[in-house]
């Protein structure tokens, strides 16, 4: 059997080989990453309570299967074992408490924005929260909006640029959420870009992201009526100067179609 | 009964204690004393018969879900179809099998285990079973209309008018109410039996841990049943009468429906599983011929499973607008509930150890129960600790941690018990073999559908979903999935028809064919009307090891052969 070796490896290695099979998706944002080295910390005391436990009921039922004139031993009980063992559940659960504590800060606060990133304004893009601010101040803030079914990512600026399905963003730069929604429950979730969050109308919620160039799939992870399925979302990351062109591109584009819209509008007015 | 048995064929049977039977009859027959009855036998088995029926449809719901999963872009299904049928399965299997099943198995021997008459009220017994058949009526009519679609847990707004406009929610809604009423009243009834009517000497320390676990079972419901009878009343009136309880574009809340939901939803996990964990403790000690290993811990992390069961509600919602210290509360205390079950398994493992175990077709559906279970726990780990569910919660990861639990324990422990019991409610036995059989199929059916769903929901495969394209990759896990669900359910038709066949060919069972430990072997199988004649006097948690040890001391080893026929003192 290949999978006690599948299971070996990566503890050994320390190699996140096995991301999306054995551990959560890896590779696109630190925050994705940090959870994932939680959970293997994790899967290693799961793996010997499991061995352990597991092994021990495995041998009892064949061990002490009935036969050859055995006498079943009539032991009631035993207290200083059940103590034992209920401290000995009690120390792997605070070691469990105290390395998510450890790991915690890295997976919820936004780090800072590589200084390859995109060159953002201290502050000017970001707004007071609960979130804590990342360090520097730098971050592109998109709201985040679900509707059944599609997403609707708005960007910072007076233009008021906003596009659907695909959010692109510069590469390397801290990029926070403001995740809300219009209609009905629904959860954002890009795996290699993190934990997801849930968009509840009525409530804003939040999460970030600093990703390395690439594009990123994920969809709505809340059941949010008969299309769920297809309510899909991807992560354009871009070069920053890259993004810069995309962003000037939208603006025009959505100017655009603003003014063709104006335009067109008295002819459906007069019929 | 005879007392002239062939003293040479029965040499090596120990003496089992029986009593004489002043009147035998089995009362009335005919399909008016099924409705009109009031006997707790009879209303076992109207419940368990028809869980049985609702566990059959939502098996079938289940299978045409995996036949739809099973390749990538099917188009077997319409999203409105199959939603409604994850909505179907969840709630039958959720309020029409599993809690109803230990509210039958309840009923038929809680009062035997007790030495009792009858439950404390038997008319409000009645009254529960058709409440229950009711409701799982009004939900299973709206096939006929339109069914509900917005899920088991009905989240808001999807539930509200706006976006369900259909009656189907409304059946849902008065699913819930029957056969919470029903759930509630028949929990009272229980419990006004267990704390009342227990034999002569059967203090709390000798209760049977099934009765332990039913009695905990009973004042969980109370709590949580009461609780979510009032939240789905909110949004009745919501959806009808114009409030905004859940509108948060009227002051209302879409999160206040998570949280009441919750707090109903997860104590009702271990309205699922503490009964289950029940039968185990009952049906090991017997197989593996050995007393349970610490009773009073098994009895005490029942007790504080339910408590702090009631305080974790939360960690189904760790993806919700939440501050870091409610989080951080929630997934401790989801650690905590750990332990106390821990322990449990911890002593079931105690129970086997130097036993002789028997490799009996209720034991064998216990054990694999049991480590089910313990795998589930060891994934509910995973999914206490929050940053690392954000990454998990409503993927199929979670979709595989909680039928390991609820399928592990609660269907497990349904199978054990039916094979358990079986022969006491219908004086015969099950067959073995068909038996063994269907264990080996379900439990290997059960590990190649969902062992892969982990990995599915790691690769980012979302719950709910009717469809995913080919890209995603989910295609192979889908199908192996699907392919275990075929073995599953054919060990499951196994069963079926080793039930259908065994009620009228199967052997004979007689008043104890295990040597079991509790007072409802102390009776003919099936048991007349009124149970006992004469209720033997309770010293320990092992009543029929006590007596049979005196039949064995009063006959002497002369007479070890002969065949029992002892009237026990009372």
């Amino acid at each position: 059997m290949t999978l006690p070796a599948a299971l070996l490896t990566p503890l050994l290695t320390g190699t996140p080989a096995f991301a999306g099979l054995l551990s959560p998706e890896t590779g696109g944002s630190p925050n994705a990453d940090k959870i994932s080295t939680l959970w293997w910390l994790i899967f290693s005391m799961a793996l010997v309570v499991f061995f352990v436990v597991g092994g021990a009921l495995i041998y009892a039922v064949t061990k002490f299967r009935a036969g050859n004139g055995r006498v079943a031993r009539q032991i009631h009980g035993n207290t200083r074992f059940e103590i034992g063992c209920t401290i000995g559940a009690a120390c792997i659960l605070v070691f469990i408490t105290v390395v998510t504590f450890i790991t915690l800060p890295g997976i919820k606060n936004p780090e800072r924005t590589s200084n390859d990133g995109l060159s953002l304004a201290s502050g000017t893009l970001f707004a007071s929260t609960d979130q804590p601010q990342p360090p520097g101040g730098k971050a592109l803030r998109v709201k985040v909006n679900g509707q059944q079914y599609v997403w609707r990512f708005q960007y910072p600026g007076a233009q008021k640029v906003y596009s659907y399905v695909q959010m692109v963003v510069p590469a390397n730069t801290t990029v926070v959420l403001d995740i809300t929604s219009d209609d009905v429950n629904h959860s954002w979730w890009i795996p290699k870009l993190g934990g997801k969050m849930d968009a509840i109308p009525g409530y804003t919620n939040h999460s970030w992201f600093k990703a390395r160039e690439g594009v990123y799939n994920g969809q709505c992870a809340e059941l949010c009526g008969r299309n769920h399925a297809n309510m899909l979302a991807q992560v354009r990351v871009l070069p920053p100067d890259q993004f810069e062109q995309w962003y000037a591109n939208q603006a025009k584009r959505l100017q655009q179609a603003k003014a063709g819209q104006a335009a067109a509008r008295p002819r459906y007015e007069d019929q | 009964m005879s007392i002239t048995a062939d003293t040479r064929t029965n040499v090596r049977t120990r003496p089992r204690p029986e009593i004489i039977q002043h009147e035998v009859g089995s009362g009335p027959q005919g399909w008016t004393s099924w409705v009109t009855t009031t006997d707790h036998k009879k209303i076992g088995i109207m419940y368990l018969w028809t869980v049985a029926v609702f566990f059959v449809l939502g098996g079938v719901e289940a299978m045409l879900m995996r036949l739809q999963l099973g390749v990538p872009d099917n188009t077997l299904l319409s999203p409105e179809k199959y939603n409604e049928l994850l909505t179907l399965h969840g709630t039958t299997m959720i309020f029409l099998v599993v809690v109803p099943v230990w509210a039958g198995f309840t009923n038929y021997v809680l009062p035997l285990m007790i030495g009792a008459r009858d439950v404390a009220f038997p008319r409000l017994n009645a009254w529960s079973f058709w409440m229950y058949l009711f409701g799982g009526l009004t939900l299973y009519a709206s096939l006929l209309f339109t069914p509900p679609e917005a899920g088991w847990f009905s989240y808001v707004p999807l539930s509200s008018r706006d976006y369900s406009a259909s009656n189907g929610q409304e059946a849902w809604i008065y699913m819930v109410h029957l056969t919470g009423l029903s759930s509630i009243v028949g929990s009272i009834n229980f419990i006004a039996t267990i704390h009342n009517m227990r034999a002569k000497g059967m203090g709390w320390g000798r209760l049977p841990l099934f009765v332990w676990g039913m009695l905990i079972y009973s004042y969980l419901i109370v709590i949580a049943l009461s609780s979510l009878a009032a939240t789905v009343t909110m949004l009745l009136l919501d959806r009808n009468f114009g409030t905004n309880f859940f509108d948060p574009t009227q002051g209302g809340s879409a999160l206040l429906w998570q949280h009441l939901f919750w707090f109903f939803g997860h104590p009702e996990v271990y309205i699922l599983v503490l009964p289950a964990f029940g039968v185990f403790s009952e049906v090991l000690p017997v197989f593996a011929r050995k007393p349970i290993f610490g009773y009073k811990a098994i009895a005490a992390s029942t007790a504080g499973i339910a408590f702090l069961g009631l305080l974790v509600w939360a960690h189904h919602m760790f993806a919700v607008p939440t501050s870091t210290v409610v989080l951080a509360f929630f997934m401790l205390s989801s650690f905590v509930i750990a332990v106390p079950t821990g322990i449990k398994i911890i002593n079931w493992i105690g129970t086997l150890w130097h036993g002789t175990v028997e490799y009996r077709t209720a034991l064998l559906f216990c054990v694999a129960g049991i480590f089910t279970f313990f795998m589930g726990g060891i994934t509910g780990i995973f999914l206490a600790v929050f940053p690392v569910d954000w990454q998990l919660t409503d993927t199929y990861f979670v979709v595989a941690h909680f039928h390991y639990t609820a399928f592990g324990a609660a269907a497990f422990g349904m199978f054990g018990a039916l094979y358990y019991w079986f022969p006491k409610m219908s004086g015969r036995m099950l067959s073995e073999s068909l038996g063994k059989a269907s264990f080996v199929l379900v439990f290997v059916g059960f590990h190649v559908t969902f062992l892969i769903q982990h990995a599915a929901g790691l690769s980012g495969m979302p719950r709910r979903i009717y469809e995913y394209e080919s890209s995603t990759g989910w295609g192979l896990m889908n199908l192996i999935s699907s392919i275990g669900s075929l073995i599953l359910a054919i060990g499951v038709l196994v069963s079926v028809i080793n039930l259908l066949v065994s009620i009228k060919k199967g052997a004979k069972a007689g008043g104890d064919p295990w040597k079991a430990n509790t007072l409802e072997w102390y009776t003919t199988s099936p048991p007349p009307e009124h149970n006992f004649d004469v209720i033997p006097r309770v010293r320990s948690v092992e009543p029929m090891k006590d007596l049979r040890r005196q039949v064995e001391q009063e006959s002497g080893e002369q007479q070890r052969h002969k065949p029992s026929r002892a009237v026990v003192e009372a």
